[in-house]
């Protein structure tokens, strides 16, 4: 019969892809909802985060529904950037750049999100509306929110294409293929979504 | 018009001594495993539809650079000269493929020869593939019939699998698709996509798949399917156009059945 082989590096790889989607991927799109209420007024965003920050067991769903997973798929991501080779300059297929494009954006999420907890929950300032548009009233902040935004829904969309294959649910080339622009579809409303919210950020309460 | 037709005939009056068309190769050499690469320019006579492998054999015939100095033949490997066998899989001005279906006049010249550095390099264009043998063992690339008394045929395979199992079966191990491979690299133990889709054809095959679980087992394993990047080089590189990232999802396919099975009823 099959011999006992470690299957630890396989399973923490599915987790790896797991955690990329149903708990913080899941977040992603609830954050960047919420964030848009900054569109339709400071007292809508407000009333947002007020719900939310009274939200039951809310310290227990934030450490083990985004903190934890958001690490290991964060430092684990670190890994496989690693341990992945990167040869799109000899083969410059759309899906190899894509390959590169995933590891790099994973990387730069990995940075922006630090430095975003860092001004944001961990700063000790109330989450108001008035804070963050402090926040954007620096040039530099707001082009590292765009850009940070652009990598973190690139790397989600991109990263929801290749979470299909790996859980083996689009097998065929095209079955792949039609997911591949599903998902840059995603890619382009979610990062749509981000943008206007950080801008919306920038108009006076 | 006039003038046009007299500098031709000038061209052609004084052409004689380069009247044969030549072929530029640049090929990376190696002299042993153990020693550093260096690249030679070779300049052979052009022969209407020859191949890269015709190329080589010049430069066997006459092992002259293009400075005309006396060098070691290059050494390279080849079998069928068909595209079916795999041996001359090297890589051709940057792109891995069988040297044999490379056709000088499809080439951009200078031709660049380089051997498939994914491999270890045993001299020249020549490469040590064992990798990939030791990959199929791995997997139990092979349908187990031998017993002490005559099993009798096998169960019959259907038609419908039959037509898309032969397409996996026509892999030759050439190598191109581990060669193009991110992820085959020094930091990974990556098996490689063909191995994969090995392990596919043989869990399709009605007696093979006697042995599927196996296979998955094996998948599961150091180096196995989660290796996969998806960065779909293989299926772009390989010669025999086999749905390569096709097999790889199916057999994540049945890895997750698997695992999730198998864990369950543990």
């Amino acid at each position: 019969m099959a011999q006992a082989q470690s299957h630890s590096e396989f399973v923490l790889r599915r987790l790896h892809t797991l955690a990329g989607v149903v708990p913080v991927g899941l977040f992603l799109l609830e954050h960047l909802f919420t964030n848009a209420m900054a569109t339709t007024g400071a007292a809508s965003f407000n009333s947002a985060v007020d719900t939310i920050q009274h939200i039951p067991f809310l310290h227990f769903i934030e450490f083990f529904f985004i903190f934890l997973p958001l690490t290991y798929h964060g430092v684990y991501g670190l890994y496989v950037a690693f341990t992945s080779g990167y040869n799109a300059g000899q083969y410059s297929w759309g899906r190899n750049v894509l390959f590169v494009l995933q590891r790099v954006t994973g990387v730069i999420t990995f940075v922006f999100i630090i430095y975003h907890l860092w001004t944001t929950r961990f700063s000790g300032r109330a989450p108001t509306f008035d804070m963050v548009h402090q926040l954007m009233s620096n040039p530099a902040y707001l082009w590292f929110m765009v850009i940070g935004v652009v990598a973190a829904t690139f790397h989600f969309a991109n990263g929801l294409w290749s979470f299909c294959i790996h859980w083996g649910i689009t097998v065929g080339q095209r079955a792949q293929r039609v997911t591949a622009y599903v998902t840059m579809v995603i890619f382009v409303v979610l990062a749509a979504v981000g943008i206007e919210a950080i801008f919306a950020f920038t108009r006076a309460a | 018009m006039t003038e046009a037709t007299a500098t031709r005939t000038d061209a052609q009056a004084t052409a004689p001594a380069k009247q044969t068309k030549k072929v530029h190769l640049i090929i990376e050499r190696q002299d042993n495993p153990n020693s550093q690469p260096y690249t030679e320019e070779f300049l052979v006579d052009y022969v209407p539809g020859m191949n890269v492998i015709a190329c080589l054999m010049a430069i066997q015939r006459n092992p002259v650079n293009k400075d005309g100095k006396p060098v070691a033949p290059v050494a390279w490997e080849m079998n069928c000269l068909e595209e079916v066998c795999g041996a001359c899989m090297m890589v051709i001005n940057g792109k891995p493929r069988q040297a044999c279906s490379a056709i000088v006049d499809k080439l951009q010249q200078p031709i660049r020869l380089k051997p498939a550095r994914t491999f270890p390099v045993v001299r020249d264009l020549v490469v040590d593939r064992s990798r990939m043998f030791e990959a199929l063992k791995k997997i139990k690339a092979w349908i187990p019939i031998d017993g002490t008394y005559d099993l009798g045929p096998g169960p019959r395979m259907p038609e419908r699998d039959r037509q898309w199992a032969y397409e996996l079966s026509r892999c030759f191990t050439c190598g191109a698709c581990v060669e193009a491979c991110p992820n085959v690299n020094e930091r990974s133990s990556y098996i490689g996509p063909f191995a994969i889709s090995q392990a596919r054809l043989f869990n399709a095959h009605p007696t093979g798949a006697m042995h599927r679980e196996e296979r998955l087992e094996a998948l599961m394993g150091e180096g196995g399917i989660h290796e996969c990047g998806n960065s779909q080089n293989c299926v772009q590189v390989c010669p025999k156009g086999i749905p390569l990232t096709t097999s790889i999802a199916a057999m994540n396919r049945q890895v997750t059945y698997y695992a999730l099975g198998s864990w369950l009823k543990k």
